[in-house]
C-alpha cells in the first residue's frame, strides 16, 4: 500500500504524458487528479497509523547502485517525518491537480501539464521517503527538473524560458554543495544510508579535516555542504534569485512547487539530518543567521513589489527563512510545524491569486486591480483567510507556528537567538504590512484596470474554489489541531520518535508575557496601518517613496542581486569561455600546434624548393663552398 | 569453446564489406548495399549479446581466448575479453547498426563506399577491445584511423580536408611514440602478450618513459586538454554517422587503453603521473565547459562537451578505486549512447534545414514535438540528471575523486554546474522560444527510422540509469582484480 502512494503519481504521469493524446484532455485531467487523490488518501491513512500505532517501516523496492562498498537501494522509509511530508505533498498536490482543471481550461497542452504535475509529485515523494542520501538527491534533482519544465511550460515566452534555466542552474549551484556533502559523508562513513550514517556521527565529532588548506571539523563541513544544497532549493539569500523569476510558470505550479512542497525540501533536509546538525553548533548558528537575513530581506522586498505573484513569492522566501532559523535554534519540530501550516496558507494564497489573475484575464500587476471584492466574494474571503493565517492572526494556523518559532529563538538564550527573535518579530510586522497591502490594492479602492471592464471580471468556477475552500480549512485549523502533536511538550518524544534528534531537550519554559503579546499586537496594529497607507491616504505612501528614493530603488531592484550576479558570474564566464576558445584554443594551441607546425613545414619546404633551381652553376658553386669549408676544417684541425 | 567467436565478431563486418566491394556500385543498388551492411552488423550485435549471456561474471580471467601464431616467435594473434572489454564490444556492435540506419539523406554520393568504410571500422574497433597482444592492439588501434580519415575527408563538410588532416596528424603523431614503446617492451621483456606482461610486470626503470609514450597516444585520442583541438573540427566536418562513431566509440578506445595498459602494465609510473592526469582532466572539464557555453555551432558545442565528459573519465580512471574506475566505464558507455544520440539529433535537424548554427533555430517544439522530447531526454542525460546513466558515471567518479583529493573533486564538480548551463541553454535556444524563422514551420517530425534509432538509444540510457546492476556486475570483478593487481605490483616494486 505504501508503495502505491509513491507510484500512483508516476502512473498518472505516464498515462497523461504518453497517452494523453489518445484518451483526451478531460480524461487525462480526471485520471491524474484521481490517482494523486488516492495517493493523498492513502498518505493520510499512513500518517494516522504513524500517529496512533507508532507505525514505522523501511521498505526496499530494488537495488540501484551497487559499486564496491557503495550500496544504494530504491527504498521507502516511513517514519513520523516522512509521513508528515507525504500528507503535505500529496494533499496539496491533489488539490492543485483539481484546481488546474479549471485554471488551465484554455490551455492547449493540458495532458502535458498534468503529466508534469504528477511527475513532480512522484519525484517529491521519492525525495521525502528516501532512506539514503542518494535517492534523496535523485528526488532533489527530479523536483528541480519538473520545476524547470513547469516554469518554462509556456515555452514561447522568452522570459519563462530564461527563468526556467535560471532556476535549474542556480539550484545546481546548491546541488554542487549538496553533492560534495554526500561525497564527504561517503568518504567518512563508507555509506550513504541515513541510519548507518547517523549511528556513526558521534564517533567523528572530534575529527578534523584539512579542506582546501583549512583545518575544519568534519561535522561542520558536512553540515555546511548539505546546507548549501538546502539554501539553493529553499531559495535562501544568495541563492534565492531564481524563486521570484519562477513565477513565470502557471500559478498552480507556483502554489504546489514554489510554495508548499519543493522549496521546503531544504528545510526537510536540515530536519532530516538533525542527528548530524545537533553536533555542529557553528553551522546551526550560521543557519539561524542565513534564515533571519532571508526572512528580513525578502519581507522588505515584498513591501514594494507590484506583481501579485512576486509579492507572494518573496513572502514564501521570507517564511522559509523563518523555518530555517527555527531549525538553526534547534527547534526542528517547530520548523516542521511551520512547514506544515505554511503549506496550507501559502498554497491558498497562491491559488487565490491565481483566481484573481484569472478574473482579470491574466493581469498580475496589483496597481491595475482594485475594487473588485464584491465581484469576487469567495476569492476575496478566502484570500483574507490566507492572509490572516500568514500574518499570524491569533488562533489561525500561522499564529501557532510562527509565534512558536520566535519564542524558541528567544528561549535559546544566546545572542543569535535574541537577534533572531527580534528580527523575527519585526519581520512579522513587515509581513503583515505587505500582505494587507496586497489585499487592499487588489480588492479595495478604485477599479484601476484599463484593459477590461469591471463587469467582465468574474468569480472562478467551482472546480477552482473547492480546493481553495479545503486549503482555507487547513489554514484555519491546522495550527490549533496539530499544535500538540508537533510541538506539544508532553508529546515531543512520543510523536517524533527517532526521526528528530535533540542532544538537549528543548526548553519547556515560557517566555515573559509581554513577549508573547508583542507579535500578535504588532500584527493587529499593522492592519489599520496598512489600511491607512494603501487605501485611505495614498498620497502619504507616494511621499514616503519620494523622500526615500534611493532606499525605494534598492528595494524595488531586490537589493541588486540579479545585477550583481549578472556581472560577476554570467558575463565573466561568457567572456572567459570566449577567451579560452578564440585565444587559447585557436591562437595558442592550434597556432603553435598543428597549424603552426604545418605552416612551419611549408615555409621550410618553400626555402628548400629554392635550392633546387636546376642551374648547374649554382649547384657547382654550393659544392665548392662545401668543399672549401670541409677542407678548412680539416686543415685547422 | 572451440568456435572462434571473437574472431568471427571481428571478421564478420569485413566480410560484409568485401561482399559490398564486389557488388556493382549502381545508384539503384544502394538499398541492397544498405541491407547487406545492416544485416551484417545486426548479426554481429546478436553474437555480442550471445557473448554477454555466456560470459562468466564471476571471474576476472580473460575468456573466449583465441591464440594463433602469426610471425613465428614474435607476434601472436591473441584475442580475448574480460568484464571491462565486453561492454565496449557490445557498445560497438550496438551503435554501428544504428549508424547504418541513420545513413539516409546525409550521404548523397558513393553510399556503398561509405558503408564499406563503416563496416571496416567496426572490425577494427572490435579488434581494439579484444586484442590481447600489444602489436595486435596497435594495429587495430591505428588502422581505425584510416576509415575515419576517409569518412571525414570524402563525405565531410566544406573544410573536410583541413579537418581530416588535422585529425590524422594529431592522432598519428601520438601513435608513433606508442609503437616505439611497444617495440621496446618487446626488447625488455621478450613478449608482447598482455596476459604474460600482467604476470611478469615491467621493470620500474623503464615504466616512466613507456607510460609517457602510451599516454601521448591515448591523450590525443581521448582527447585530453590541450591536444583536443582536432575533435571539434573533425566533428563539425564529419557526416552525422561519422560523428556518431567518432564520439561513441573511437574516443572510448583511449579510455579503454588507459585502463588496460597504463594501469595494468605501468602501475609505478601511473602512480607518479596521476597528478598530471588530474590536472589535465580538471582543466579539460572546466575550460571546455566554458568554451562549450559560447559555441554557436551545435556540433561544436557537443564536441566540446565530449572533451569535458572524457575529462571525467580520465579523472575517474586514475583514482584507482573501485567506484572511480567503474564510474569511468559507465561514463564511457553513457557518453557512447548519449553523445551518439545528440549528434544524431543535430543530424536530424541538419538534414531538414542544412544549418548547424544555433541561432538559425528556435521554437521548433511546436513543429516537431516528438523530436523535442527525445532531444530533451538526451540533454538531461548529458548534464547528468539522476535516473540517467550520465548521473551514475559522474557521481561515482566524483565520489572516488573526493576520497583521493578534495580540491580536484571540488573543481570537477563545478563542471556539473556548467554542464547544466550549456546544455539547457543550447536546448532552449534551439527548441523553445518563439518561432521566428518561418522556414522552420516546414520541418517534419522524426520519420520512422529516426524515431527508432533515438528510441533505441533512449531505452538503455534510462534503463541503466535506474538499474545499472547489469553493467556494474559485469565489470565488478575485473575492475576489482585489476586494482588488486595494480596495488600488489606497486608494493612489489
Amino acid at each position: 500500500m505504501e508503495i502505491l502512494i509513491l507510484f500512483l503519481p508516476l502512473l498518472a504521469s505516464i498515462i497523461s504524458g504518453f497517452f494523453g493524446k489518445y484518451i483526451g484532455d478531460r480524461n487525462s485531467e480526471i485520471v491524474t487528479s484521481a490517482l494523486v487523490s488516492i495517493s493523498a488518501i492513502l498518505s493520510i491513512f499512513v500518517l494516522y497509523q504513524v500517529i496512533v500505532n507508532q507505525y514505522e517501516d523501511n521498505i526496499v523496492i530494488a537495488t540501484w547502485i551497487n559499486s564496491g562498498s557503495l550500496d544504494v537501494n530504491w527504498s521507502m522509509l516511513i517514519d513520523p517525518l516522512s509521513a508528515i511530508m507525504l500528507v503535505v505533498v500529496t494533499l496539496v498536490s491533489s488539490l492543485v491537480h483539481i484546481y488546474s482543471i479549471g485554471y488551465m481550461s484554455h490551455d492547449p497542452h493540458k495532458p502535458r501539464f498534468m503529466a508534469y504535475l504528477s511527475l513532480f509529485t512522484f519525484a517529491m515523494l521519492m525525495l521525502v521517503t528516501s532512506d539514503n542520501f542518494l535517492q534523496l538527491f535523485f528526488g532533489w534533482e527530479g523536483v528541480g527538473l519538473c520545476s524547470y519544465f513547469l516554469i518554462g511550460f509556456w515555452f514561447k515566452k522568452e522570459s519563462a524560458n530564461a527563468a526556467a534555466i535560471k532556476a535549474f542552474v542556480v539550484n545546481r549551484v546548491g546541488d554542487f554543495g549538496f553533492a560534495l556533502g554526500i561525497f564527504l559523508i561517503f568518504y567518512l562513513f563508507g555509506t550513504v544510508n541515513y541510519s548507518e550514517v547517523f549511528q556513526q556521527i558521534p564517533s567523528v565529532v572530534d575529527k578534523n579535516l584539512s579542506f582546501l588548506g583549512l583545518e575544519v571539523k568534519a561535522i561542520d563541513l558536512i553540515c555546511l555542504l548539505l546546507f548549501i544544497g538546502a539554501m539553493g532549493k529553499s531559495a535562501q539569500i544568495l541563492l534565492h534569485t531564481w524563486l521570484p523569476d519562477a513565477m513565470e510558470g502557471p500559478t498552480p505550479v507556483s502554489a504546489l512547487i514554489h510554495a508548499a512542497t519543493m522549496v521546503t525540501a531544504g528545510v526537510f533536509l536540515v530536519v532530516r539530518c538533525s542527528p548530524i546538525y545537533e553536533y555542529s553548533p557553528l553551522i546551526l548558528n550560521l543557519i539561524t543567521i542565513v534564515g533571519m537575513t532571508t526572512a528580513f530581506f525578502a519581507a522588505t522586498v515584498a513591501l514594494v513589489q507590484t506583481d501579485i505573484k512576486k509579492i507572494i513569492a518573496y513572502s514564501t522566501c521570507s517564511q522559509l527563512g523563518y523555518m530555517f532559523f527555527a531549525a538553526g535554534v534547534g527547534a526542528y519540530n517547530v520548523a516542521m510545524f511551520h512547514l506544515f501550516t505554511h503549506a496550507f496558507f501559502k498554497a491558498l494564497l497562491f491559488l487565490g491569486s491565481g483566481s484573481v489573475i484569472h478574473a482579470f484575464k491574466d493581469e498580475q500587476n496589483i496597481n491595475n486591480m482594485g475594487g473588485v471584492w464584491k465581484k469576487l466574494p469567495y476569492t476575496y474571503s478566502l484570500m483574507i483567510i490566507g492572509t490572516l493565517a500568514l500574518t499570524g492572526f491569533p488562533f489561525l494556523s500561522g499564529f501557532y507556528s510562527k509565534d512558536a518559532i520566535i519564542e524558541f529563538a528567544y528561549l535559546k538564550g544566546n545572542t543569535t537567538g535574541y537577534l533572531a527573535a527580534g528580527i523575527g518579530i519585526f519581520t512579522a510586522f513587515l509581513t503583515s504590512i505587505y500582505s494587507w497591502r496586497l489585499i487592499f490594492k487588489t480588492f479595495h479602492g478604485e477599479y484601476n484596470n484599463k484593459e477590461i471592464n469591471i463587469e467582465e471580471t468574474h468569480e472562478s468556477p467551482l472546480v477552482m474554489l473547492v480546493p481553495l475552500i479545503v486549503l482555507s480549512i487547513g489554514s484555519i485549523f491546522a495550527g490549533i489541531l496539530f499544535k500538540d502533536l508537533f510541538i506539544g511538550h508532553g508529546n515531543l518524544n512520543y510523536f517524533w520518535g527517532e526521526a528528530i534528534k535533540f542532544l538537549e531537550p528543548l526548553s519547556t519554559e515560557h517566555p515573559p508575557m509581554w513577549f508573547l503579546i508583542l507579535t500578535p499586537s504588532l500584527v493587529l496594529i499593522s492592519i489599520p496601518i496598512a489600511y491607512y497607507l494603501f487605501l485611505k491616504n495614498k498620497g502619504l505612501t507616494d511621499e514616503i517613496t519620494n523622500m526615500n528614493k534611493p532606499l525605494y530603488n534598492f528595494l524595488i531592484n531586490k537589493w541588486y542581486f540579479d545585477e550583481l550576479y549578472e556581472v560577476i558570474f554570467i558575463k565573466s564566464s561568457k567572456k572567459l569561455g570566449l577567451f579560452l576558445w578564440k585565444f587559447f584554443d585557436v591562437k595558442i594551441i592550434d597556432g603553435f600546434g598543428p597549424d603552426g607546425i604545418s605552416a612551419l613545414i611549408k615555409k621550410f619546404s618553400i626555402k628548400a624548393k629554392k635550392f633546387q633551381s636546376g642551374f648547374i652553376y649554382q649547384y657547382a658553386f654550393v659544392m665548392l663552398l662545401g668543399f672549401t669549408a670541409l677542407l678548412t676544417f680539416l686543415i685547422i684541425k | 569453446m572451440n568456435f572462434p567467436i571473437l574472431s568471427s565478431l571481428i571478421l564478420l563486418p569485413t566480410i560484409g564489406a568485401l561482399f559490398l566491394f564486389f557488388t556493382k556500385n549502381k545508384d539503384g543498388n544502394n538499398l541492397t548495399a544498405k541491407y547487406v551492411s545492416l544485416f551484417t552488423t545486426i548479426v554481429n550485435f546478436l553474437i555480442s549479446i550471445y557473448l554477454w549471456i555466456y560470459f562468466d561474471q564471476s571471474t576476472s580471467n580473460f575468456q573466449f581466448i583465441e591464440e594463433r601464431q602469426w610471425i613465428d616467435g614474435f607476434i601472436n594473434y591473441k584475442v580475448g575479453i574480460d568484464g571491462i572489454s565486453i561492454l565496449f564490444v557490445i557498445l560497438t556492435t550496438f551503435i554501428t547498426p544504428l549508424c547504418i540506419i541513420s545513413v539516409n539523406n546525409s550521404v548523397k554520393t558513393r553510399l556503398r563506399d561509405f558503408l564499406i568504410a563503416i563496416l571496416i571500422m567496426e572490425s577494427f574497433m572490435i579488434g581494439v577491445f579484444c586484442a590481447l597482444d600489444l602489436v595486435v592492439f596497435y594495429l587495430f588501434f591505428e588502422a581505425g584511423l584510416i576509415p575515419m580519415f576517409l569518412i571525414i575527408g570524402i563525405w565531410g563538410g566544406p573544410k573536410r580536408v583541413y579537418s581530416a588532416f588535422k585529425f590524422f596528424l594529431y592522432t598519428l603523431l601520438g601513435s608513433v611514440l606508442m609503437l616505439v614503446a611497444i617495440i621496446s617492451i618487446y626488447w625488455i621483456t621478450g613478449t608482447t602478450d598482455v596476459i604474460q606482461l600482467y604476470e611478469q610486470g615491467i621493470d620500474t626503470r623503464y615504466q616512466n618513459l613507456l607510460w609517457l609514450a602510451f599516454f601521448s597516444s591515448f591523450a590525443v585520442k581521448t582527447p585530453m586538454w590541450p591536444v583536443h583541438t582536432w575533435l571539434p573540427d573533425a566533428h563539425v566536418e564529419a557526416p552525422t554517422a561519422g560523428s556518431v562513431l567518432l564520439a561513441a566509440i573511437l574516443l572510448k578506445m583511449a579510455g579503454y587503453g588507459f585502463i588496460r595498459f597504463s594501469l595494468g602494465l605501468f602501475p609505478v609510473a601511473s602512480e607518479i603521473f596521476t597528478p598530471l592526469i588530474y590536472t589535465l582532466s580538471v582543466i579539460a572539464i572546466i575550460f571546455t565547459s566554458l568554451i562549450a557555453l559560447m559555441q554557436e555551432d551545435m556540433k561544436k558545442l557537443i564536441a566540446y562537451s565530449s572533451v569535458a565528459h572524457m575529462g571525467f573519465v580520465t579523472l575517474g580512471i586514475f583514482t584507482i578505486q573501485q567506484q572511480g574506475i567503474e564510474g569511468s566505464i559507465i561514463q564511457m558507455i553513457s557518453h557512447g549512447l548519449v553523445s551518439a544520440a545528440l549528434f544524431l539529433c543535430v543530424g536530424v535537424i541538419y538534414d531538414r534545414m542544412h544549418s548547424r548554427l544555433i541561432n538559425s533555430y528556435g521554437g521548433i517544439v511546436a513543429v516537431i514535438p516528438k523530436y523535442s522530447i527525445l532531444f530533451m531526454l538526451f540533454t538531461l542525460a548529458a548534464l547528468g540528471l539522476p535516473g540517467t546513466t550520465g548521473f551514475i558515471g559522474e557521481f561515482l567518479i566524483l565520489m572516488a575523486a573526493f576520497k583521493d583529493n578534495f580540491l580536484v573533486a571540488v573543481i570537477a564538480s563545478l563542471g556539473v554546474i556548467l554542464g547544466a548551463a550549456y546544455m539547457l541553454w543550447l536546448y532552449k535556444r534551439v527548441v523553445f522560444g518563439k518561432l521566428i524563422n518561418v522556414e522552420l514551420k516546414k520541418m517534419v517530425d522524426l520519420n520512422r527510422s529516426e524515431y527508432f534509432i533515438l528510441t533505441c538509444l533512449a531505452v538503455p540510457t534510462l534503463f541503466f540509469g535506474f538499474y545499472p546492476d547489469p553493467l556494474i556486475n559485469t565489470i565488478e570483478i575485473s575492475v576489482n582484480d585489476l586494482i588488486n593487481m595494480y596495488k600488489t605490483n606497486l608494493i612489489n616494486k
